[in-house]
């Protein structure tokens, strides 16, 4: 029984997700309030570098052959024990592909207390959790003896989870992983040919602003650059500049991403419909009173012209 | 003969208003429209009769006795399900720790090879029922897949993972998936035939033993956020915007 | 005397030879007839009877006086001649038949003597020549002009069978009548009678012939007179089996068309909608035997003409190649027409409006999609909105308890229908209400509703969508529901008169939903608002001097025959009417139709919506669209933004310039 805020990262194919270093930032706030310490559990195998740069006081890592990738079952096996015997105040998890494959099931197998879809945590220990969508929030005590969290982003900054110094990192003993139910049989790569926008993380959308066929091309040059892709609102795709497959808008698709790239577009209703699925909505036009800026959640007021190629200059600086 | 049973969970439709009771812990659910949770649900029904035409079987639909069950039943009826169950209780106030300990001992009984269910509801505060479900089988539990194949006596299935990456996991039966998306969307079923199912078909009812509420945590209050009427502006140059902007996109993780 | 010499130069054995294979195509005749008069048998039944001599009248001026066909200059007079012309030839015939083997035979004696052989004379011989006329107008149209509608018949394995038929047609009465010409010339050029100058053709084709002389001649008119009636029999005998079968099957198709309101669409004869052609009942199957592929359907179609794979002329083609092929697993679903096709109509009826053959398109294209529902072929955006339209009553995915949230301020509030009694009960409709452009709209109509001090409410959230569309879609369960519910609702509330602003909803409320005898009055709000300002409970105190055009909507003009209400209203609110070229009952669609404004749009060439506002933009100094349809709005307030022409033109629904001049 302890204080601490176990973070479970989450890496795949030796990358380290953004939710790792999210959770890194919730469970430091966390920490405070519980005056534990903030421990990173990384299970891997040959993955210890990927610790280097995590913003904890320790990093357990547990290393087996079976870990080397996610598998949910191997997981859970290898994290019932830790917990079981650590009995940490907290483990957080990202409400992700991976974290939600295990929390839940160690929640119900260990017999302790789960708290989905937590965005943040108030300095009194208090979990506040995003539900319907995100139009209600949820607050309550963090439960005993050892809550389960998941956790959704939004809450904290990515950068706040990381440290420039590397943590001690303790090797963490792994129990025999036999008789593994569920097995990874291989990846199968996103086809780069064929986008479907409703799925896609980020979209960089036009609309009339962007004036002529040329002008997609520094779209397309700030999607390249930030990792997105190019959609539109009907009047670009009426012209026939990119494909119906990009059209977003009642007769187009209705998308979802995390973030929503609006360059000049005005936002009627027709188009609007079809957006507010998407979690960030960033609108870029030159009329303020553009009914676009009263969904999004940032908005910049200018020429998309001054500030297109600028930006994209910015994004590759950034990477 | 593969032996589907899908959990068909019904959620509160966000359409309506949301209001918070006068616990100030809870929605106020009196005048709630209770639906098949549409984007994931919906599709666990799908693929489960996609999975039956194909490679044979029957489906049996499960749901908790919530208003609007007897639609979401018949309407899988008109699709193709052959079993419709509907579970009685108290459900309007359970959480998915309940429900999966009710669902699980009603299913066990079913001895099926395969339990599909959508990966998420929008009101999932203590997990997500397909997880819940399987630990409390005893059965392993893979989600956010979007493919399910049988071969060679073991389920193939696609996972999803952000930026369309897919891992193909070998799985042995019996098996719980949490269904992201069906391999194709689910399909269009008429009225008439939604009409003809209630009268071709039955549902069973089922009664749950007592709800064991245990595993979720407590709310001590909801509360709506702040509704951004307006966008937040950013000021500045290009350049300092293109700043403030790229600080936006590492806050929100996608660079 | 001048008498007619049948069989003139005609041996014994030939005129027996004639008798032979006038039998021999006779029973190829009657076998072909009855293939296809057993073929209609197999169709499912409907009942087409009565009104017997408003269907009488309906063959004089369509079929005797080609009103129809006529419509359009070039092929109007074109056919008119042929028709005429062949007709009397036929008549022609049918007496000299008479003359020679029923009174002559039976009686010893002929009637077509002295001058009325003479009249007889002069008259064929003159109305073949309108014949020739007419086939040289046709031949010189078909294979010379071109016009595009006909171009591009559809194919059966790569054999265009439509084109085929055209030529083999108009190719062999062509022949017929020329051959008929030359026997009768050469004929006149060897007997030389006195009254030849009465056969003023024949007699010029015989100078052609006098330097030949006899024997010569007298064998000629032998061996043409042989081809000529070969010929004829030859194209009697196939008659059945090609496009010339029209000269019955399109009679008759008018004969049986429908005498119901042109917005009252059959409920689905076949569970689940058609599958198979013999799911089509016998008038449908005419319906496709009576095309002639004239291709008018086509040039008025808005699918087509925005460029989607589609042509009301090609489906009925296409169904009626169908009929012939033997069953050979080519499915009417995917095989013969695509779902892409039938999702392609606007249901918008300017097809058979044109049609000739009076033939009902929308009805089959919905019974066909009533199939696609079924199995659920509908595209994404489709669903969604049926989805919708199941669980909220709109398509708009929102909540029934929103549906009045435009009311939310007026002044005084908007009574509600089912708590008190009013004299108007407002259908407002779900564009209407749910719409965040068309609330203005929506609100001013309350507002002119109000000045003009109607006693009027709604059914707040008691309303559903009509289902007009929905039904047109081909879900007909689902409109089932929503008119279930809507009659439910109407049945609480006590109210003289239903008003809508939605074409759409006007119709199927006046010419769809079972009242089962308790029609209430349903007005459309320019019949209204027209009734007001002639009564004089509505004035205006402005004239507005504007220069406007007026878009008639499909489903108030074509299908309900409401097209001066509005102009009148214009013209009372002080407005200079200029017609946009295409009005009336020729008003072309805005696309939104049958559902297409819950589809997807493909890429295809410039929308209905666009090339219409075009076509109002080049009128001279007509700076206003006006417009009856809440649908309209949305479609045209659109189409001026992508057709870049906000400077030029503005949209307006009609109640905007009621609401100014008031």
């Amino acid at each position: 029984m302890s204080q601490d805020i176990y973070v479970v990262i989450e890496h795949l194919r030796g990358q380290v997700a953004d939710i790792s270093y999210t959770m890194l930032a919730a469970a430091r706030e966390l920490s405070r309030a519980t005056s534990g310490k903030v421990i990173a559990v990384l299970l891997g195998h040959n993955a210890k570098n990927l610790a280097r740069d995590f913003a904890a006081d320790q990093v357990l890592y547990l290393d087996h052959a079976s870990l080397a990738e996610f598998t949910s079952d191997a997981y859970q096996k290898a994290l019932a024990e830790l917990i079981s015997k650590d009995q940490p105040r907290a483990v957080l998890f990202g409400n992700t592909s991976i974290g939600a494959d295990v929390a839940s099931v160690l929640s119900m197998r260990l017999g302790l207390p789960l708290v989905n879809s937590c965005r943040s945590f108030t300095s009194e220990a208090k979990f506040i959790s995003q539900i319907c969508g995100g139009k209600i929030m949820a607050e309550g005590e963090l439960p005993s003896p050892t809550a389960l969290v998941t956790m959704v982003p939004g809450g904290y900054q990515p950068d706040q989870g990381k440290s420039v110094e590397s943590p001690p990192v303790t090797e963490s003993a792994v129990p025999a992983l036999e008789a593994l139910r569920v097995t990874l049989s291989k990846y199968i790569e996103p086809e780069s040919a064929d986008v479907d926008i409703s799925k896609e993380p980020l979209l960089i959308a036009v609309g009339r602003g962007i004036q002529n066929k040329d002008n997609i091309e520094l779209a397309d040059a700030l999607a390249q650059a930030i990792g997105g892709v190019v959609c539109a609102s009907r009047p670009v795709i009426d012209q026939g500049w990119l494909p119906t497959s990009r059209l977003v808008g009642k007769s187009g698709k209705h998308v979802k991403p995390k973030i929503y790239f609006a360059m000049g577009i005005s936002g009627a209703p027709e188009h609007v419909e079809a957006i507010t699925q998407s979690d960030t909505i960033i609108a870029v036009n030159t009329d303020p009173r553009a009914p676009i800026f009263n969904v999004a959640k940032y908005g910049v007021e200018m020429d998309i012209f001054e500030l297109v190629e600028t930006l994209t200059e910015t994004v590759k600086q950034a990477k | 003969m593969m032996n589907i049973v899908v959990l068909a969970k019904l959620v509160p439709d966000l359409v309506e208003e949301l209001t918070i009771d006068a616990s100030g812990a809870a929605l106020d659910l009196t005048f709630a429209r209770w639906i098949i949770n549409e984007l994931f649900d919906d599709h666990a029904i799908e693929q489960g009769i996609l999975l039956k035409e194909r490679s044979g079987g029957t489906v049996t639909v499960i749901a908790p006795d919530l208003e609007g069950a007897d639609d979401v039943l018949f309407t899988a009826a008109a699709k193709g399900a052959d079993r419709l169950i509907k579970v009685r209780s108290d459900f309007s106030a359970a959480n998915n720790h309940a429900v999966a300990r009710a669902f699980s001992a009603i299913i066990k009984g079913f001895q099926p090879d395969l339990i599909l269910t959508g990966v998420q509801a929008h009101n999932d505060l203590d997990g997500s029922a397909g997880p819940l479900l399987a630990e409390s089988l005893g059965l392993p539990y893979v989600g956010y897949v979007s493919g399910v194949a049988l071969a060679d006596g073991k389920f193939m299935v696609k996972k999803e993972y952000p930026g369309g990456l897919i891992a193909e996991m070998e799985v042995t039966l019996p098996a719980v998936f949490g269904i992201q998306a069906a391999e194709q969307p689910p399909r269009y079923v008429a009225v008439s035939k939604v009409r003809q199912a209630m009268k071709t078909s039955s549902i069973e009812e089922m009664d749950a033993s007592d709800l064991d509420l245990s595993g979720a945590p407590e709310i001590e209050r909801m509360f709506q956020p702040e509704a951004a009427a307006h966008a937040e502006m950013l000021e500045g140059t290009p350049e300092e915007v293109s700043a403030k902007l790229v600080a936006l996109f590492k806050e929100l993780g996608v660079l | 005397m001048p008498i007619r010499e049948t069989f003139w130069n005609i041996p014994h054995w030939a005129e027996i030879a004639q008798y032979v294979l006038a039998l021999l195509t006779a029973l190829v005749f009657i076998y072909g007839v009855g293939h296809r008069v057993l073929r209609w048998r197999k169709g499912l039944p409907e009942k087409r009877s009565g009104h017997f001599w408003a269907r009488i009248w309906s063959l004089v001026t369509q079929v005797l006086a080609q009103r129809r066909t006529l419509d359009e200059a070039y092929p109007g007079l074109m056919h008119f001649t042929i028709f005429w012309g062949m007709l009397v030839l036929a008549i022609g015939t049918a007496l000299a038949t008479v003359d020679w083997d029923v009174t002559n035979l039976f009686f010893g004696f002929q009637f077509l003597t002295g001058w009325v052989y003479i009249l007889f004379e002069l008259t064929l011989d003159v109305l073949g020549l309108l014949v020739v006329v007419g086939l040289g107008m046709a031949i010189y149209r078909r294979y010379v002009t071109r016009p595009a509608r006909l171009q591009k018949f559809p194919t059966l394995e790569n054999v265009s069978y439509a084109a085929r038929d055209d030529a083999y047609v108009l190719l062999m009465l062509a022949f017929i009548t020329l051959s008929g010409y030359l026997t009768e010339g050469l004929r006149i050029a060897v007997t030389q009678p006195d009254w030849a100058a009465w056969s003023p053709v024949g007699s010029a084709i015989s100078a052609a012939f006098l330097a030949l002389g006899d024997p010569a001649n007298q064998t000629l008119h032998l061996i043409v007179w042989a081809i000529h009636i070969l010929s004829a029999f030859v194209i009697l005998a196939s008659l059945p089996f090609t496009k010339l079968f029209h000269i019955f099957s399109t009679p008759l198709n008018i004969y049986f068309r429908s005498l119901e309101p042109a917005g009252a669409l059959q409920a689905p004869r076949s569970e689940g909608g058609v599958k198979e052609w013999k799911q089509f009942t016998w008038k449908q199957l005419l319906d496709f035997e009576a095309c002639t592929r004239c291709g008018r359907c086509q040039d008025v179609c808005p699918a087509y003409a925005s460029g989607h794979e589609f042509s009301p002329r090609d489906v009925m083609i296409k169904l009626e190649m169908h009929l012939w092929e033997k069953p050979n697993g080519r499915a009417l679903h995917g095989d013969v027409v695509s779902a892409a096709e039938l999702w392609s109509c606007t249901t918008c009826r300017a097809c058979s409006q044109v049609c000739p053959a009076f033939i009902d398109h929308v009805g089959s294209f919905v019974d066909m999609r009533r199939y696609l529902v079924v199995e659920g072929t509908v595209d994404n955006q489709l669903q969604k909105a049926l989805a919708n339209l199941g669980r909220y009553g709109n398509s708009f995915g929102q909540s029934e308890r929103m549906r009045a949230k435009w009311t939310q301020g007026l002044q005084p509030a908007i009574k509600d229908a089912r708590k008190e009694p009013v004299e108007y009960l407002w259908f407002v409709g779900d564009y209407a209400s749910y719409n965040q452009t068309l609330i203005d709209v929506t609100r001013k109509t309350a507002q002119v509703f109000q000045r003009a001090g109607l006693n009027f409410g709604i059914l707040y959230d008691a309303e559903r969508n009509s289902g007009n569309d929905v039904r047109r879609v081909g879900e007909e369960g689902l409109y089932e529901m929503l008119a279930e519910k809507n009659l439910q609702a109407l049945s609480r509330c006590k109210y003289e008169t239903i008003v809508t602003t939605d074409p759409h909803t006007y119709n199927t409320l006046k010419n769809e939903y079972a009242w089962n005898g308790n029609r209430p009055r349903i007005l459309h709000y320019t019949e209204l608002l027209d009734e007001l300002i002639s009564s004089g409970q509505l004035k205006f105190s402005k004239k507005l001097d504007a220069r406007v055009t007026y878009h008639d909507p499909c489903y108030l003009g074509r299908y309900n025959g409401v097209y001066d209400a509005p102009r009148r209203i214009l013209h009372a609110a002080g407005c200079e009417l200029v017609e946009v070229p295409r009005h009336g009952d020729r008003a072309f669609c805005c696309g939104a139709g049958g559902g297409r404004i819950w589809m997807e749009e493909k890429p295809g060439r410039e929308r209905p919506s666009e090339m219409r506002v075009r076509e109002a933009v080049a009128l001279d100094g007509v700076t206003t669209f006006v417009v009856a349809c809440p649908k309209d709005v949305t479609m045209f307030r659109d189409a001026v933004k992508t057709t870049g022409s906000e400077s030029r033109i503005q949209v307006k629904d009609l109640i905007e310039l009621v609401y100014e001049a008031m």
